[in-house]
C-alpha cells in the first residue's frame, strides 16, 4: 500500500506527470473571472467564495482522467488487480494520491487566490477549512467517475457529464460554508454536513469504484 | 408460475405483445378523457385563471420522471443480483422516456411560472433537483451509448444508477438547505385530508393514470426493440462467423 502511494506520487511529481497543471488551471479560472464580470471589488467580494469553490472543483475534474488512464494503457492496472491488495484498497489509494497531488495544493493555494478576488478577512479560514474537508470527497467521487470511464477512448467529456452532477451536494455545502464564513455567520451546520459527506463518500464509494473497475478489467 | 419467468426474452415479448395494444389504447383513452375533461370542462381557478390547467400535464409528468428513475433503480438491482438481461434492457429502455418526462415537467413548469411567479426559472429546490435529475438521466444514457460490450455497459450503468440515486437524493435535500422554495407543497398525497378541490382532482387522477400507462407501454415497446436489436446483432455476428 505504501509502495503504491509512493509510486503514484513519484509519477505525478516527476516530469510529464502534470502535477502543477491543476493548480495553474485554478489560477487561470480565478484570473478570468474579473474579466468576465468586471473588476468592481464589492461584486468580487460577494462572489469570491463561490468562484473559488467552482475553480477548485473544475481543476479537480480536469485531472481525473489521469487517475487510471496511464496505468490502464501500460497494463500496470491489471498487475495491480492481481496483487494481494484488495481492489477497494487500490481505489482508495488512487483517490488519496489524487487528493495529495491535486486537492491539497488547491487547498493551500486557495487563500492566496482569495486575495485576488478580495475575499473579506474572516473568509480565509473558512474557505481553507471547507476546501480541506470537501476536496477529499471530490477526489473520491472523481475516482468513481474515472473508474467508470477507464476503458473508453474519449472518456473525458463523458467523465465530466457523469461526475459533475455527483459533485452538486459537495459544492452546495462547501460553498455555503465559505460564503457564511465570509459574511461572518454561523457555519456549523453546513460544515458538519460537508464533513459527513466527505466521510460518507470515503467510507462507501470505494466499494462502488472497485466493483466498476473489476467490471472494466474483466 | 413466478415473476422470473418473464426474464426469458421470448416469454417477455410474447406476453408484452399481448398486453401492449390494451395498454396503449387504455393510456390513449385515459389521456384523452383526462386532458379534455381537464382543459375544457373544469372551471378556471379564481386566482390563477386558466393557467391552472397545466397541472394536468405538469403533475403526472413530474410523477413519472421520478418513478421512472425508481423503476430503473429496481431493474438495475435485479440485473446486479440475478443477471436477467431483460431487466438491464428495461432499465436502458426507460431512461429516454424518463428524461422526456423530466423535460415535460420542467417545460410546463416554466410556462406556468412565467405568468404566475413572473419568471420562467427560479433556483428553487424542487426546480433545481429536477434539473439535476435530468442531468443524471443524460449521464446514464451517455454511458450506455459509449460502451460497446453489452454486459459491461449493463454492469457499469446499473452501478451508476445506484450511486446516482443516492446522490440525487442527497442533492434533493442539499438544495433544500441552500434555498427556500418558491414552489408550492405537494398538491396530492394519500394521507392528507385536503387535496386540490374535487373539480380538479378527478380529471387529474385520470390523466395521471394515462401517464402511468403511457410510461409502461413505452417501456415495454422499447424493451422489445432492444431485445430484437440485440438478437439481430447476434444473428449478424453468427453470419459473419460462418
Amino acid at each position: 500500500m505504501r509502495a503504491l502511494i509512493a509510486r503514484d506520487l513519484a509519477l505525478a511529481v516527476r516530469a510529464g506527470g502534470g502535477f502543477g497543471l491543476g493548480l495553474a488551471f485554478f489560477l487561470i479560472v480565478v484570473t478570468l473571472i474579473p474579466f468576465g464580470v468586471g473588476p468592481e471589488t464589492t461584486l468580487l467580494t460577494e462572489i469570491a467564495p463561490g468562484i473559488l469553490w467552482i475553480g477548485a472543483l473544475l481543476a479537480c475534474l480536469l485531472s481525473l482522467d489521469r487517475v487510471f488512464a496511464l496505468d490502464w494503457e501500460d497494463g500496470s492496472l491489471d498487475l495491480l488487480a492481481t496483487a494481494p491488495l484488495p481492489m477497494e484498497g487500490i481505489v482508495t489509494i488512487k483517490a488519496l494520491a489524487h487528493w495529495l497531488t491535486t486537492g491539497l495544493p488547491l487547498v493551500l493555494a486557495a487563500p492566496a487566490l482569495g486575495l485576488l478576488l478580495s475575499l473579506p478577512a474572516p473568509g480565509y479560514l473558512w474557505l481553507f477549512l471547507s476546501l480541506l474537508i470537501g476536496t477529499p470527497a471530490l477526489s473520491v467521487i472523481g475516482t468513481f467517475g474515472a473508474a467508470l470511464t477507464v476503458g473508453l477512448k474519449r472518456g473525458g467529456l463523458l467523465l465530466s457529464l457523469l461526475v459533475l452532477p455527483l459533485y452538486v451536494p459537495t459544492l452546495i455545502f462547501g460553498a455555503e460554508v465559505a460564503r457564511r464564513g465570509a459574511d461572518g455567520l454561523a457555519v456549523e451546520t453546513p460544515l458538519l454536513m460537508l464533513a459527513g459527506l466527505s466521510f460518507g463518500t470515503l467510507a462507501l464509494l470505494p466499494f462502488a469504484s472497485a466493483a466498476v473497475l473489476r467490471v472494466n478489467l474483466r | 408460475m413466478s415473476l422470473w419467468e418473464y426474464a426469458n426474452p421470448v416469454k417477455f415479448i410474447r406476453t408484452t405483445d399481448r398486453v401492449l395494444p390494451w395498454l396503449a389504447w387504455l393510456s390513449a383513452v385515459c389521456l384523452a378523457v383526462g386532458l379534455i375533461w381537464g382543459f375544457f370542462f373544469t372551471p378556471d381557478d379564481f386566482r390563477q385563471g386558466s393557467t391552472v390547467k397545466i397541472i394536468y400535464l405538469h403533475v403526472p409528468s413530474a410523477l413519472m420522471a421520478i418513478n421512472g428513475w425508481l423503476m430503473m433503480l429496481v431493474a438495475s438491482l435485479i440485473w446486479i443480483v440475478r443477471r436477467h438481461h431483460v431487466s438491464a434492457l428495461a432499465a436502458r429502455a426507460a431512461a429516454p422516456v424518463g428524461a422526456t418526462m423530466t423535460v415535460i415537467a420542467l417545460a410546463t413548469g416554466a410556462i406556468w411560472g412565467q405568468p404566475m411567479w413572473g419568471t420562467y426559472w427560479a433556483w428553487d429546490p424542487r426546480l433545481t433537483s429536477f434539473l439535476i435529475l435530468f442531468l443524471f438521466y443524460l449521464g446514464y444514457m451517455a454511458l450506455w451509448a459509449a460502451i460497446e460490450n453489452d454486459d459491461t455497459a449493463a454492469d457499469l450503468t446499473s452501478i451508476l444508477c445506484l450511486v446516482g440515486s443516492v446522490f440525487a437524493l442527497l442533492s434533493r435535500y442539499a438544495v433544500n438547505f441552500w434555498n427556500q422554495g418558491l414552489h408550492q407543497g405537494a398538491s396530492l398525497s394519500l394521507d392528507k385530508e385536503k387535496n386540490v378541490a374535487d373539480v380538479f382532482y378527478f380529471p387529474l387522477l385520470v390523466s395521471i393514470a394515462g401517464f402511468v400507462l403511457l410510461f409502461i407501454a413505452l417501456v415495454f415497446l422499447r424493451t422489445q426493440t432492444e431485445i430484437r436489436a440485440r438478437r439481430m446483432r447476434a444473428l449478424l455476428a453468427r453470419e459473419r462467423m460462418a
